[in-house]
């Protein structure tokens, strides 16, 4: 039996000033499912993530988290809808103040329902889970400012899913990183997708992410990622799609192979071809 | 013809005006609602009573060495310029009436007020600014963490409990300086007689103002300072941006309450 919808976006549309930043927006996630979104640089990649946790207010249409319209939710009753999603800014978000481990923590302690109250021993050791699953327990006393800018995004991936959320948004989680340390980040999201069955929302500029997470499955056994083979595999590949945005607009949604195969000039933009490697 | 041609750029030049006022009547309204929240805050649960103590800390305590400074010169100041100008009328022995009614009612509180606006109003824009550039905001909000009632707030309540007992420091010191000036420098007045004509110049309407100025001045500075903190976009550069809007709009707004308090405490 299917189930229901984590995310559903309903003609959503908003404007800043004379341009769009969402225009007619409609697309729908349900568990497990990853979305990669592309687009050039304004195409309205960050405010849809935003507007999937009430972050800004749409002028038209109707967004669906979790059963609830945060359209139509005011503030103080967004709280307990956005504590089902984890999310991870561009920068990391991380708070300046606050050690690694207050961090992590943060999201945990903060929790708004009584019945979600977690007692700090329990708090540190869900941290200390956290930071072991993206490879920085060592960090826990540290401060943002005292570790390295791939490091920051790895807590902040850690602060994102330490209270194991259904859904997670992803900004940009590669943007400013070397190579070799933004295929670590990536290698961590599909990780946590694939161990916690999570919805995931990536927003990004590179064509590598998209492939890890479409090519790409995490072998607990092996802990590693290891290349899609074929049935139980390509299953679960076809729960990653990808979508192009243009000027707030969905021009493309598919799976990888629809992609690279896209006529469209802008679509093309995004797509490694084969060709480029070759460069 | 050519009527209804001046009609119609009359209306022209009208809704160009409209145009004009509408940011700046939209900003006052979100100054307004951020100043509402703040308030309506204090009385909602959950409290931050950690964040109010270290921001009494940092404002009040933080403050102190500059306002108490600031205080005795002033007093100081006042006595040496008041001292010639009262010797004219043969006055002289009034100087420390003179002084504690100046520092009271009006220049305790409002330096006081631009000191700590200089200082705290510029550090909370700063901070909370470069919070906001950061998306450390967007991740309190997504983390179910109000930024009015964990950043605002504790600053409100903090600034406006801290500028009135600053302002009765600035006020003493600034009367102990003057005292300075007046009996072991000039020699103009004995010591009893000073602090007794002190004391006895000031009444209860004084010391009314003299509490409720640095009580609305200090909300003035928290709020300004929040607001255009929260506001920043930009970058580093729009940081630097809010922080001179932050001194610059509280110091004007400083002065423009100070002008209406004491148009009411005149009349009283």
């Amino acid at each position: 039996m299917p189930s229901d919808p984590i995310l559903v976006f309903d003609k959503v549309s908003l404007r800043y000033g004379d341009s769009w930043a969402l225009r007619d927006i409609s697309l729908t996630l349900n568990p497990g499912e990853t979305r990669i979104i592309f687009g050039a640089a304004g195409s309205g990649k960050t405010t849809l993530l935003k507007a999937v946790i009430g972050l800004v207010d749409v002028d038209e249409g109707h967004i669906r988290l979790f059963g609830k319209d945060v359209t139509s939710l005011r503030e103080s009753q967004l709280f307990a809808v956005r504590s089902g999603a984890g999310v991870l800014f561009q920068e990391g978000g991380l708070f300046d103040s606050l050690s690694v481990g207050e961090n992590v923590e943060y999201p945990l302690l903060n929790r708004q329902a009584g019945e979600d109250k977690i007692s700090p021993e329990d708090a540190e050791k869900r941290v200390r889970e956290a930071l072991r699953f993206v490879e920085l327990e060592q960090t826990f006393d540290k401060f943002p400012a005292e570790i390295s800018g791939g490091m920051r995004r790895r807590v902040g991936i850690a602060r994102a899913i330490v209270t194991e959320p259904p859904l997670v948004l992803y900004d940009s989680p590669t943007a400013g990183l070397d190579p070799i340390t933004a295929n670590t980040i990536m290698a961590l999201v599909a990780k946590e997708r694939d161990v916690r069955n999570s919805a995931s929302l990536i927003v990004t500029h590179r064509y590598q992410d998209g492939e890890i997470m479409s090519d790409f499955l995490y072998d607990p056994g092996q802990e590693e990622l290891k290349p899609v083979k074929g049935g139980a595999d390509r299953r679960k590949q076809e729960r990653t799609k990808f979508i192009v945005m243009k000027e707030g607009q969905i021009v493309f949604f598919g799976n990888r192979q629809e992609l690279e195969s896209s006529p469209d000039e802008y679509v093309k933009r995004f797509v490694r071809h084969e060709e480029n490697h070759a460069q | 013809m050519l009527a209804s041609s001046n009609e119609a750029e009359a209306g022209a030049g009208s809704i160009c005006l409209l145009d004009f006022l509408k940011t700046p009547i939209a900003s006052f309204q979100d100054f307004l609602f951020l100043a509402g929240r703040s308030f309506l805050n204090i009385f909602r649960r959950p409290h931050y009573y950690d964040d109010v103590s270290l921001q009494m800390d940092i404002i009040g305590v933080g403050s102190l060495p500059i306002v108490a400074l600031t205080g005795g010169f002033s007093g100081m100041i006042i006595a040496l310029q008041m001292a010639r100008a009262l010797n004219t009328y043969g006055a002289s022995s009034q100087v420390g009436s003179i002084v504690t009614l100046t520092l009271v009612r009006e220049l305790g509180p409002v330096l006081t007020a631009l000191l700590v606006a200089g200082r705290n109003a510029s550090g909370i824009a700063s901070e909370l600014g470069s919070m906001k550039v950061t998306e450390q905001i967007d991740a309190m909000r997504a983390l179910g963490t109000d930024p009015v009632k964990k950043l605002v707030t504790p600053r409100l309540i903090a600034t406006a409990l801290m500028l009135p007992c600053l302002t009765v420091i600035a006020d003493a010191i600034g009367m102990f300086g003057a005292y300075l000036i007046a009996v072991p420098l000039l020699h103009i007045i004995d010591s009893g007689a000073y602090w007794s004509t002190s004391w006895r110049a000031l009444v209860l309407n004084d010391l009314a103002q003299g509490l409720i100025k640095p009580l609305l001045f200090g909300m003035i500075v928290a709020l300004v300072g929040c607001y255009y903190g929260l506001r920043t976009t930009g970058g580093t550069q729009g940081v630097g941006r809010s922080t001179t809007q932050a001194v610059v709009a509280a110091s004007i707004w400083i002065f423009v309450v100070a002008l209406l308090m004491d148009k009411i405490f005149v009349g009283l």
